[in-house]
């Protein structure tokens, strides 16, 4: 239904419409060539579309210099997936467990870190840690990580519980008629499983983690965006240089979205293909 | 405590801005990405096209990236806005993207059906779109529209990485100043809970307008007597 869904918006076009259709293609297609093009013609005014403003992240220095913020990216943001992702499963099962205090801490926990800017537990982070009597200091790395952990557990808390809710009620009762208690039949029936059906959920999760990672930027954590920033303020070829940073950033993503999504067709497909045969 | 009371204007200030933001964007941001959503299932190639790389470009991109390329690259290329609508309109070019696919993911989810009747009745594009397909849309779209206000919310937070003097802005002025950073943080959080929370009831209060019990209704009796 999904991908004909658009196609009954409007008739099959008879010759007329075929007519109209290309003529406004035509249009709309001029209309992108002129933005496009006005683009271009201000940055050209403005002299940034110098070559010699572009040839330098050619050079293997400058691409040696974002290729370790890149490493710093990917670095933050493993380390960051490796905590939340089993925290987040801890605080769903809390979440949905029968004990009513647990339940209002995790949805606490969940509710105010899901609501709450990154940019201010990072601020917070960086000011609240006990001052000269104490003297308690984190290295960047985790100013930035902690942050990161705590917000992503919350957002990727709901996608488990949606996922432990979205396992067949079957499957928990048969667990439970061959005698496997609450917590067993969670372990070894309803998780695994959930886990399967999140799993394109939690690559967009990462998605995030990746985005939120450019918060470096302000704790002084050498990842992408802020190795951006350095390279800024040594060569001032600032549209440039960000202008790279953010489409490494777009198609870092762009490669872990398009592998969700096919994930999940291909889960869909094969999730119809079972029911079907049971129903027939 | 008197970091909070001795600052209450700029707090004030502050959690203005923020709404302002945050409305300003999430309205462009609804008109614009539907806009794009139409573009995207228009019979016209060149829109539908354009449309996607969009989407896939804003919808990849983190915001602060964006935020920072626009905030700081926009006078280099001649173009000087005030911060305010740069922080507006690094909202709207990401919400867009985000709203352009909510929208069109909704579409899908109305039974093929209906726009079949809708045409066979004579509507055209617009019409079917307008009168049939995106009212019903609407419902299935009204809790991932909620996500993207919450989204939107704490977007504005990042103007303050450049100097937009909203809520979280202001929050750290006022901690280099007085040093209460757990106070400040309980205060300012519990302003952006409320916000969240704000987008959270009206989604609810719209969700139960739109949908009826007696539209529910029948629909459970349908599936019941179809199995």
């Amino acid at each position: 239904m999904s991908a004909s869904a658009t196609r009954v918006l409007f008739d099959e076009p008879g010759p007329r419409g075929r007519r109209r259709i290309l003529l406004l293609s035509l249009l709309s297609a001029l209309a992108i060539l002129g933005v496009i093009a006005v683009g271009l013609y201000q940055f050209g005014v403005n002299g940034q579309l110098a070559a010699d403003r572009w040839a330098p992240f050619l050079r293997p220095d400058y691409i040696a210099f974002l290729g370790q913020g890149a490493k710093g990216t990917f670095l933050a943001t493993a380390v960051a997936a490796v905590f939340a992702f089993p925290l987040a499963l801890l605080l769903a099962l809390g979440r949905l467990s029968p004990f009513l205090p647990l339940r209002w801490v995790t949805t606490a926990w969940i509710e105010v870190f899901r609501s709450i800017p990154m940019l201010l537990v990072v601020y917070f982070f960086l000011l609240a840690l006990p001052g000269p009597p104490f003297n308690v200091t984190f290295p960047v790395f985790w100013m930035l990580v902690i942050p990161m952990i705590l917000v992503s557990s919350a957002t990727t808390a709901e996608v488990f519980r949606a996922g432990i809710r979205a396992v067949d009620r079957g499957q928990s009762e048969a667990a439970a008629s061959i005698g496997l208690t609450h917590a067993q039949s969670l372990r070894y029936v309803v998780i695994p499983q959930a886990i399967r059906l999140v799993l394109p959920s939690l690559i967009l999760a990462l998605v995030s983690l990746l985005k939120d990672s450019t918060l470096g930027f302000v704790v002084s954590y050498n990842e992408l965006q802020y190795q951006g920033k350095s390279l800024v303020a040594y060569t001032h070829f600032l549209i440039q240089t960000y202008l790279i940073v953010a489409f490494i950033y777009v198609a870092l993503n762009f490669v872990l979205t398009q592998f969700a999504h096919w994930l999940d067709r291909r889960m869909q497909r094969r999730a119809a293909s079972t029911t079907g045969s049971l129903v027939d | 405590m008197d970091a909070i009371t001795d600052n209450i204007p700029a707090l004030l200030h502050g959690i203005g801005t923020t709404c302002l933001l945050t409305i300003l964007g999430y309205a462009f941001s609804l008109v614009f990405g539907t806009l794009l959503a139409v573009c995207r299932v228009s019979p016209i190639p060149p829109l539908r096209w354009a449309a996607t790389v969009y989407v896939e470009i804003f919808r990849n991109m983190p915001m602060l990236s964006l935020l920072v390329l626009l905030a700081f690259g926009m006078p280099d290329a001649g173009l000087l806005l005030p911060l305010f609508w740069t922080g507006v309109l690094a909202l709207v070019l990401s919400g867009s993207a985000f709203v352009c696919e909510t929208v069109r993911s909704g579409i899908n989810t109305v039974p093929i059906g209906h726009a079949e009747a809708a045409r066979s009745i004579g509507l055209g594009f617009f019409g079917v779109l307008r009168f049939v397909v995106l009212p019903q849309a609407f419902r299935t779209m009204v809790q991932p529209l909620v996500n993207i206000f919450i989204g939107t919310v704490i977007g504005s937070s990042l103007c303050a990485a450049v100097a937009v003097p909203e809520l979280t802005y202001q929050t750290q002025a006022i901690n280099n100043q007085y040093a209460q950073a757990v106070l400040m943080f309980l205060f300012v959080g519990a302003v952006y809970l409320c916000l969240a929370f704000a987008g959270g009831l009206v989604g609810w209060l719209l969700e139960r307008r739109l949908s009826p019990t007696r539209l529910l209704n029948r629909h459970t009796t349908r599936i019941g007597a179809g199995a």
